[in-house]
């Protein structure tokens, strides 16, 4: 464990906790909770192997395409713009940018693996696209940047990722789901897409990846949902 | 001998000892925003099964709890409360664990079926109005020692389904022992709808016999 409690700040928090049961301040909330969100994001990042894979499903355990949810928080579904290209910078040695031919000449990946959302269901679909540590590679991100932002056209989504997760194996950009072009409510022309985060986290309709050296936030992130959305 | 050992065990020492109230009492805040929490979760996917597959067992797919039963204001809150609280909650069960088995108290309390399970069934049949005549009681009859033991390993499906829906894939070896991640999701719902059936027989007995309030109040007479 990164940090062991004292006897006196458990007493202390569970105190407040009891407190705010009870509904009489609102101003402690704040401080106890995001002192425990802070330890959950310690153990979360703890708790997570690099090297550590999801597994991969067989074809049988494909969700049905139309109960496979998607979400974007554009009033109309986004749509690319004809000179859609992907902008890969930051703290890299050679800022890129990409169309997506260019991505698709590269090594190709594919995955199925179970999507879990926030919210609590799970679906799976297989997606195919380009290893994000493939783009890093290409783009030389350099070590002293350990955040990754990625930004879309959809009314400004955006989220920001740990490097770790962000360079997983089963992290990709994906240009295909179920053996097919991305849909647009899927995230045409290319999304994030991850066996190891929560799906809030894998930004759809991108259009930027940076690599930067400050810890940013995202769209749900700001409004409360955890930064580090692990699973 | 053995007699003798067991007078020796209890010699004052109270009904309910300090760390079993204090652990006890700690439950009821922690499991009142444990569970309103929980349901806030859950009221944002009222279902059982993945999509697409729902299980077909269960009846109240669509069904959100009532809004009143609910803590945390909305996913996110309820989500912090839910992950934060349950380490508490998680260390107060340890707590009670490691007291009961280094003093004892698992002796009296914990459901032994050699010792027990003949008890707990005359209990049961007095209780349905079968017999006329409670069995002697020691302590505790039988039938209360098993609920109060089947309570701790209703919590511990409760943290380990827990832990595999909240980590899915790193912890993915606890996930296996519910049958994956929506496997785990229905065990952690029915580990909840087993604590209520469980909190709901406490009360009315305890209200049956309010004595028991005070007892776990005041520790009670010193054997």
């Amino acid at each position: 464990m990164p940090n062991m409690i004292t006897r006196r700040q458990f007493v202390a928090t569970v105190a407040a906790g009891t407190v705010l049961a009870t509904g009489k301040t609102t101003q402690a909330q704040a401080g106890f909770l995001r002192w425990m969100g802070r330890w959950n994001e310690r153990v979360d990042r703890l708790l997570f192997g690099s090297d550590r894979l999801a597994a991969e499903l067989t074809p049988a355990e494909t969700t049905l395409a139309e109960t496979f949810p998607s979400y974007f928080i554009s009033e109309y579904m986004p749509v690319a713009p004809a000179s859609w290209v992907l902008k890969v910078g930051g703290l890299v040695a050679r800022p890129t940018t990409f169309s997506l031919e260019q991505l698709q000449g590269m090594t190709r990946t594919d995955m199925r693996v179970r999507h879990h959302c926030v919210e609590g269901w799970s679906a799976v679909a297989s997606w195919h696209g380009v290893r994000l540590r493939d783009v890093a590679e290409v783009v030389g991100a350099e070590p002293r940047a350990p955040y990754v932002a990625f930004r879309s056209f959809d009314a400004g989504y955006w989220s920001s990722w740990d490097r770790e997760s962000a360079l997983h194996k089963q992290t990709i950009l994906a240009y295909g789901m179920n053996g097919a072009p991305l849909y647009p409510d899927h995230g045409a022309p290319l999304r994030v897409y991850s066996a190891v985060k929560l799906g809030y986290k894998m930004v759809k309709y991108l259009t930027e990846v940076n690599f930067l050296p400050e810890r940013t936030g995202g769209y749900w992130e700001d409004q409360g949902y955890e930064w580090f959305g692990g699973i | 001998m053995e007699a003798t050992d067991r007078d020796e065990r209890w010699k004052g020492r109270r009904a309910q000892p300090w760390l079993i109230r204090l652990t006890h009492w700690l439950n009821v805040p922690l499991l009142i925003i444990m569970v309103g929490s929980g349901l806030q979760i859950f009221a944002a996917y009222p279902a059982l099964g993945p999509r697409g597959a729902l299980y077909g067992w269960y009846p109240w797919h669509g069904m959100p709890p009532p809004t009143w039963l609910r803590f945390g204001g909305w996913l996110a809150g309820g989500r912090h409360w839910h992950f934060a609280l349950s380490w508490f909650l998680v260390l107060n069960g340890v707590v009670y664990l490691i007291y009961m088995a280094s003093r004892g108290e698992w002796r009296r309390r914990i459901f032994l079926p050699h010792r027990d399970a003949r008890q707990a069934i005359l209990m049961l049949a007095y209780y349905l109005r079968l017999r006329r005549v409670a069995p002697p009681i020691d302590f505790y009859n039988g039938l209360q020692r098993l609920a109060y033991s089947s309570i701790i390993v209703i919590a511990l499906a409760e943290i380990l389904s827990g832990l595999a829906i909240y980590k899915p894939v790193q912890l993915w070896w606890l996930g296996s022992l519910f049958g994956g991640y929506d496997g785990a999701r229905a065990v952690h719902l029915l580990g909840l709808g087993l604590l209520a059936l469980f909190t709901a027989v406490h009360l009315m007995m305890v209200a049956l016999h309010p004595r028991a309030i005070l007892t776990m109040l005041t520790g009670g007479k010193r054997a």
